[in-house]
């Protein structure tokens, strides 16, 4: 199959690749980039697991052809901790919260839940529910991840994080 | 002492051990989208795999063409059963002693069964391959209802059974029977129910649904021709087993196979189990020459590897009139799909259910399995779940309510008067069983004042008045749930798996400077081992558990273990962590006492060292031991502080629990919302406070998705209605109800440290709090058992049969 030129940017580095046409922005992260922390739990856009922020917007990259990123903007979750290594507050928040257990969601569910703070800096839990109704958990029961978004949140606007009682 | 000494305390605190919410070593990867999983792994020269699936759910097969699959660019190869007969690898044995098709032989025997084997350069040359395969089939009678299985003039679907009357559980009353299971007093139990001032009969359906771990099931073969050496990367629950059973089908030498299971997405029993992806990718890449990967995708996670559940239980309860029970009797109809791949014990193929009299005090029961063959995916594994406790704990839990009602008397009453007292344990159940120990009452107490279960059942009353009333379309369902599991298989005694006892173990090596490692036979797919296993380390022998590092998964570093599932790595592996530990802190002892010139006997153990008795300053820390293990050792004794201990569990351990769902549904619409869901847990030893209620949260989600909706279902023609994520019930945060948690604490006696095990404990409670906050609901409107799941369309209908739509 004719291979067709792409270009776009992923976590703040431009990069190029030769591919079929019909190879899925999923595959062309984790297989030509080596970006593997993008998973792929469905292939249906039903579990969230590949959820990359292109352009500003959460998409699922296992239905999204690479050629249609071409020029985009591309976040996945190699590019969400600081520049000195630290954790984001969203990574730490997961962790502190136990937002996380096998760890195959995580990914997705960090890149969305940075995108959902930036769209709502301050969402309370129905908020929170609905903006991650995307991204499947098979572990967590989703309490502590709402919990650790909420972490987050706090962490970002200066405030103290106050856990809710049981 | 100075003010820099540290306190108690902070010596305890700094340790992270047993107790401690100590946070997830695994998090700092997986956070950052660091783990490893098996699809990450990437070899020189790999190639990718592929199923050709069957569309039909039984048909003879006419021809396989191959031809141009062949010519499709980037093909390299197509594998069919008759490849792999050259091999002697078109079946392969199955964990309950059954056979499976690796690729179809003739027929085939379920919707999605595995056909040919395509491989390519790349995954999409593969699918590419698939789709220029030609199959001709010739579509064959199907059989879908496991209750017309055994009738005279059902299809006969396995031939290659034929003439055999007998099979790996005793004999066999049908073409389409697998075994029949039989335990307890038939006699007595029979006695017992025509003696009964009341009885209950009903059919309590399990229906099938799948474990459905985000990851699939997955893998990556690479045979190194030169050195005869097969090296396979999968998500393995059991990557030990796993090894030994390719060495048995493959005759490749033991030694000469490595099974590394990586990061693991996610189990849940789906890959306890070996399926036909991995004997088709090992044998592609010994025909290729190259690494061959398999990755499921979901539609195929879904419809052919490992269902769970399946069980219809014909449940009889004798009872006075006072609501003293005196016998059950239970008669299962278990559906096995083609092949009977059930994971269990190989000596259990209805697994543990004979559990089934839960935590109640049956002077005698009696249970029979029988298991038949239908045109359905194959499997039967554990969910979430310790071999069918699942299933018994809803047939005995529904049965109660159901008992109950027609007693009229408050479920929760009932209970209490025929639980098990704490002054029983150990207790000897009717169907075989020792639960080691128990305290029920404090338990169930405790969740009943904690809700106030009084008032809810005053606030339903006065609900039901005012429905009857025409005041509201809204109907309030109260869920208990008082559930036992048993866990932690098991004992060599009556445990094996393809005759292997079930022990586990562990391997711990401290270094010099008071760091170490410690390698476990488990294998962990989110329950969080690398942190919890450190921390039974860190509060046996002192070494702060972030200095111990917890590795699993590679066949060649870790001591033999039977794998994690069934609630059995804190049960065996936890105590062989905590036996391995104490043969180290024993040699610890000799070197502290050499070191500071006492007898051994003089010492006594502080926290994080050795210190002789009576004069406190005279310590030795264990980290200073692991120094001297290195170079001053007492005379005669080797170097090194290192051990490894093989646990054979002398009895299971039987956790437990007091659940309850308040529930209002929507008569109309049917339409439900759980308004509260409490969750009291028994685990025995709590290890980590934050992963219990972690994994309670995750076990009640799949318990809640499985009652109200999960569900694999086949229409009448055999066709498989829920594969795909679209129509398989998988709760998101929105429809996922807020968890309440709780616990009491009755250690294990036997254990090492006490503990229990906890990760499936919710889902095996969940699922009958659930179905009975639905019964509940409307058994004022005459209901007696509504059968699962209790999706809004069936709640609907429920409503509808009883009468009770509006005009």
């Amino acid at each position: 199959m004719a291979k067709t030129h792409v270009t776009m940017k992923v976590n703040g580095a431009e990069v190029e690749g030769l591919i079929e046409p019909r190879t899925l922005l999923v595959h062309f992260l984790r297989e030509n980039l080596q970006l593997t922390g993008t998973h792929i739990g469905c292939e249906t856009t039903h579990c969230g697991a590949c959820t990359v922020d292109l352009d500003g917007m959460s998409v699922k990259s296992c239905t999204v052809f690479a050629v249609q990123a071409e020029g985009a903007d591309i976040l996945t979750i190699e590019g969400v901790a600081h520049a000195d290594g630290t954790l984001s507050a969203l990574q730490e928040g997961f962790r502190m919260m136990h937002g996380l257990q096998c760890g195959f969601c995580t990914p997705g569910m960090i890149v969305r839940a940075q995108r959902l703070l930036q769209e709502n800096p301050s969402p309370d839990e129905a908020e929170i529910r609905m903006g991650i109704s995307g991204n499947i958990c098979r572990c967590t029961g989703y309490q502590n991840i709402v919990k650790a978004i909420q972490y987050a949140a706090a962490k970002i606007n200066g405030v103290e994080f106050q856990e809710a009682a049981e | 002492m100075n003010d820099m000494t540290p306190t108690r305390e902070q010596r305890e605190a700094k340790l992270e051990g047993m107790g401690c919410k100590r946070k997830r070593v695994e998090d700092v990867r997986f956070t950052q989208g660091r783990g490893q999983y098996v699809d990450d792994v990437k070899l020189p020269g790999m190639l990718h795999g592929d199923f050709v699936r069957s569309p039909h759910p039984h048909a003879r097969i006419k021809s396989i063409n191959t031809e141009a699959a062949l010519k499709v660019p980037g093909v390299l190869a197509v594998l069919t059963a008759e490849t792999l007969k050259t091999v002697n690898l078109a079946w392969m044995p199955t964990l309950a002693g059954d056979v499976q098709m690796v690729l179809a032989d003739g027929k085939v025997l379920f919707q999605n069964q595995e056909v040919a084997f395509v491989v390519a350069t790349d995954r999409y040359a593969a699918d590419d391959g698939i789709n220029a395969v030609e199959v001709e089939y010739e579509p064959l009678p199907v059989l879908v209802d496991p209750f017309k299985a055994m009738a005279a003039d059902a299809p006969v679907l396995r031939e290659d059974l034929a003439g055999k009357t007998t099979g790996a559980h005793g004999p066999r009353k049908h073409h389409n029977h697998i075994f029949e299971w039989t335990v307890g007093d038939k006699e007595l139990t029979d006695v017992a129910f025509s003696k009964a001032e009341v009885t209950i009969k009903e059919m309590i359906s399990y229906h099938r649904t799948h474990p459905s771990p985000l990851e699939t099931c997955q893998c990556l073969c690479s045979f190194d021709k030169i050195k005869g050496e097969l090296t396979i990367y999968g998500t393995f629950q059991a990557p030990h087993v796993i090894r030994t059973v390719v060495a048995l089908i493959s005759k490749i030498p033991e030694h000469k196979i490595h099974v590394i299971a990586p990061d693991i997405g996610g189990g849940f029993g789906n890959k306890v189990g070996a399926y036909p992806g991995y004997i088709c990718a090992a044998v592609a890449s010994i025909v290729t020459g190259k690494p061959v990967k398999w990755v499921e995708d979901r539609i195929e996670n879904l419809t052919s590897t490992s269902f769970a559940r399946d069980y219809h239980m014909t449940t009889e309860i004798a009872a006075t009139k006072e609501g003293k029970v005196t016998g059950l009797r239970v008669h299962v109809l278990a559906d096995h799909g083609a092949f009977d791949a059930c994971a269990d014990p190989s000596k259990w193929p209805a697994g543990f259910f004979n559990i089934v009299t839960g935590s109640y005090d049956f002077p005698t029961a009696h249970l029979a399995v029988d298991g038949v063959y239908t045109n359905k995916a194959p499997g039967g594994v554990a969910y979430r779940c310790s071999f069918r406790v699942t299933e018994a704990a809803y047939c005995i839990e529904r049965g109660m309510d159901i008992l109950a009602q027609k007693l009229g008397m408050d479920p929760a009453e009932l209970r209490l008067k025929n639980f098990i007292k704490a002054e029983q344990f150990p207790y000897h159940s009717a169907l075989g069983w020792e639960y080691d120990s128990g305290d029920y009452h404090t338990a169930m107490k405790k969740m009943m004042e904690t809700v106030d279960y009084a008032g809810l059942r005053r606030e339903q009353a006065a609900k039901r008045a005012a429905f009857k009333r025409g005041e509201t379309r809204e109907i309030m369902g109260l869920g208990l749930s008082f559930f036992t599991e048993i866990v932690g298989a098991g004992p060599s005694k009556n445990c094996d798996i393809l005759g292997i006892a079930m022990f586990d173990s562990c391997e711990i090596r401290l270094h010099p400077t008071g760091a170490g490692i410690a390698r476990v036979g488990t294998k962990s797919q989110g329950q969080g081992h690398e942190t919890t296993w450190a921390q039974i380390i860190a509060t046996e022998i002192g070494i702060p558990a972030d200095d111990i590092m917890v590795e699993e998964g590679n066949t060649d570093t870790a001591p033999y273990g039977l794998g994690t599932y069934g609630s059995r790595s804190t049960p065996v592996a936890g105590a062989a962590i905590a036996m391995a530990a104490r043969k180290i802190k024993a040699k610890a002892q000799m070197i502290a006492a050499y070191k500071l010139e006492v007898h051994e006997g003089d010492l006594e153990w502080d926290i994080d060292g050795f210190r002789v008795k009576g004069l406190p300053e005279k310590v030795m820390s264990m980290k200073d031991i692991c120094w001297a293990a290195y170079n001053s050792v007492p005379p005669g004794m080797e170097p090194g502080l290192e051990a490894v201990s093989y646990y054979d569990p002398p009895n299971m351990t039987y956790p437990f629990g007091a659940y309850i769902c308040v529930m209002d549904i929507d008569v109309d619409t049917g339409v439900y919302k759980v308004r509260r869901f409490y969750a009291l847990d028994d685990c025995g030893t709590r290890i980590n406070p934050m992963i219990i209620e972690g994994q309670v949260h995750g076990g009640l989600t799949e318990a809640f998705a499985i009652a109200m909706g999960q569900e694999i279902r086949y229409d009448e023609s055999g066709n498989v209605v829920t594969g795909s994520f679209m129509d398989f019930f998988m709760p998101t945060a929105v429809e996922t109800p807020h968890w309440e948690t709780d616990f009491t604490v009755t250690p294990s006696p036997h254990h090492p440290i006490g503990a229990k095990g906890v990760g499936e404990s919710p889902n095996v409670g969940g699922v009958p709090a659930f179905s009975n906050a639905v019964n509940d609901a409307f058994a004022f409107l005459g209901a007696t058992h509504i059968q699962m799941p209790h999706d809004f369309w069936r709640n609907w209908q429920a409503a509808k049969k009883l009468g009770a739509l509006a005009a």
